[in-house]
């Protein structure tokens, strides 16, 4: 397949996004257990939420210029019986919704207590959003990740491991993204944040090896045998019916050579995983500095990037049978 | 249930490309919009079609075999470009198993393109919409046409009738007739889809012949030949026989 940038910003940017937020109300939740200490709802979680939608908003601007005919991008919602662009289309959105409202409970202090657990552990409407949130948070990822693990021919993608890669990826580069915030504005908690995006990324870093094992031990279903139904070992393209290029030529080929998509691998796990998960070891040990952080994340993130160029044009699409010969 | 396709018949076709024109001629005339052509004269031409005409050479030379190949949307019964539509946009008629792409719902999000995988959807760099072969669905049903003229437009072009169009759901029609005498195949059927369009195999006209069948072995004539002939200095049938 051929990688669309727009595509490309749209997944990796909101993965950042809902990571921040998981792990926002990830430090909520350890703090309304007194497990880590309780954060200024100004300076952190307010201000974390916007960092967060920042994010998000990113991705979705990054979303339209996907389509050919954005004014109505409106439509996209209605199919959500069938399709998972659809769903993703209901889901982003009330995500981020839920992480404004997030953000404005924490910024007004308006915290109504809804609920109180045994051990007077009050349940507020922030720790009711902030659920709600770490929901639509997962349904965003599985949603993203099913738009192309859904599609069996494109056996790449058609895999559990996409799902869980995009979960791992996004949450781990959220987390990191959270380890830079808490070093600006919550310093005590740096060492937590550190920890599970090192944890994440390591994760990741074995779900997404898994992937590539398996798509390199993959062989293909369709042959040129299957796609002209012709039983012959031997045949040649001598003409795809046109001497130009075409829409089939120009979306499902990525154009690079073979040598450009093993280096980029390389260059993806070094830049995506292993420097990142080195570099917030530093963090977990209390030595990370902001700037290291913040380095790490930025090499994280364009990682992924290359990472995610990596997912599209590995994927192999059957059509490309059709287009092996201009003749 | 009514599935209208067409059936492709590789034995006949010679890749006139007669079909790829008037497939274009009449889509980009029709009220949906012209079907984009961008730099038609220029270095790298390009634009939209419907249906597309390609060749392969099967076998090692000199034993080889030139397949000219039509390539348009199968109008799939269980089409997987449907399904994932965000807006409903591609959609399959429930009258006739068309498959369809409303150009006024479509975003351009190129989602269906990615889910057929006969590659049978092109966009359309002119209206940003995705586009694919309608059956020339503006024909079919057209009362101001002749029955004959109610056919999809490359169906009529083809010089050699290598195109045929019907219902392959009425067994008596003469697409399902071809599909089941003479060995009607679909394309990939690995993924499922159940194309709707079929395409008939290159077929030869040998004669199986075995030598005894050019040469009967028990022709009367030979017989003769078959038995000993006598010596020069046996008696011969008038020393035996007084006649």
């Amino acid at each position: 397949m051929h990688p669309a940038f727009s595509v490309i910003f749209l997944t990796t940017l909101i993965g950042v996004g809902q990571g921040l937020f998981l792990a926002l109300f990830t430090a909520q939740s350890y703090a309304l257990f007194d497990l880590l200490p309780k954060q200024d709802s100004h300076a952190f979680y307010a201000h974390g939420s916007i960092v967060a939608l920042l994010f998000l908003i990113g991705g979705l601007i990054a979303s339209f210029f996907h389509l050919g005919r954005p004014e109505r991008a409106w439509r996209s919602a209605t199919q959500w019986r069938t399709s998972w662009l659809s769903r993703e289309v209901i889901v982003l959105p009330a995500f981020m919704g839920t992480v404004f409202l997030y953000g404005v409970a924490h910024l007004f202090d308006f915290k109504p207590v809804l609920a109180t657990l045994p051990g007077n552990i009050a349940i507020d409407l922030t720790v009711v959003l902030g659920v709600v949130g770490t929901v639509l948070a997962f349904a965003l990822y599985v949603c993203t990740a099913m738009i192309y693990a859904c599609l069996r021919f494109l056996r790449e993608w058609h895999s559990p491991l996409t799902v869980i890669n995009y979960i791992l990826l996004g949450g781990a580069s959220g987390f990191t993204l959270a380890t830079v915030f808490a070093a600006v504005a919550a310093p005590d908690l740096v060492r937590f944040f550190a920890g599970w995006a090192a944890v994440l990324t390591l994760l990741g870093l074995v779900s997404r090896v898994a992937s590539l094992i398996r798509n390199a031990r993959l062989k293909p279903k369709s042959t040129l045998q299957t796609a002209i139904g012709i039983k012959h070992p031997r045949i040649v393209q001598k003409a795809q019916g046109f001497m130009g290029g075409s829409f089939n030529t120009r979306e499902f080929f990525h154009g690079k050579s073979a040598g450009f998509l093993r280096s980029l691998k390389w260059l993806f796990l070094l830049l995506a995983f292993v420097v990142p998960a080195l570099l917030l070891a530093t963090g977990f040990t209390g030595a990370g500095a902001l700037e290291l952080m913040l380095f790490a994340f930025m090499v994280q993130y364009l990682g992924l990037m290359a990472e995610r160029w990596f997912f599209f044009a590995q994927a192999n699409h059957p059509q490309n049978l059709y287009y092996q010969g201009i003749g | 249930m009514t599935q209208l396709a067409l059936v492709i018949d590789l034995n006949v076709c010679v890749g006139c490309q007669a079909c790829v024109t008037n497939c274009k001629e009449w889509n980009t005339s029709g009220e949906a919009g012209p079907m984009v052509d961008q730099n038609p004269y220029g270095k790298d031409p390009t634009g939209t079609f419907f249906n597309r005409v390609q060749t392969f050479e099967v076998g090692e030379f000199p034993n080889t075999e030139t397949v000219h190949f039509p390539k348009s949307c199968l109008h799939c019964e269980d089409p997987p470009c449907v399904p994932v539509c965000p807006t409903g946009a591609s959609y399959k008629r429930k009258e006739d198993g068309i498959v369809l792409v409303n150009y006024d719902k479509c975003i351009g999000c190129k989602y269906c393109s990615w889910a057929c995988p006969y590659g049978a959807r092109e966009f359309d760099e002119s209206q940003k919409v995705m586009k694919k072969c309608t059956l020339c669905v503006d024909r079919l049903y057209d009362p101001d046409m002749t029955e004959e003229e109610r056919r999809p437009a490359c169906v009529r072009a083809c010089p050699t009738g290598a195109r045929l169009y019907g219902d392959i759901h009425d067994p008596e029609s003469e697409v399902s007739h071809a599909i089941r005498e003479s060995g009607g195949y679909q394309l990939m059927p690995e993924w499922g889809t159940s194309p709707a369009n079929h395409y008939l195999p290159r077929r030869k006209t040998k004669l199986r012949l075995r030598v005894d069948e050019i040469e009967r072995a028990d022709n009367p004539l030979k017989i003769d030949g078959l038995l000993p002939k006598p010596g020069k200095s046996e008696p011969s049938l008038d020393d035996v026989t007084s006649w």
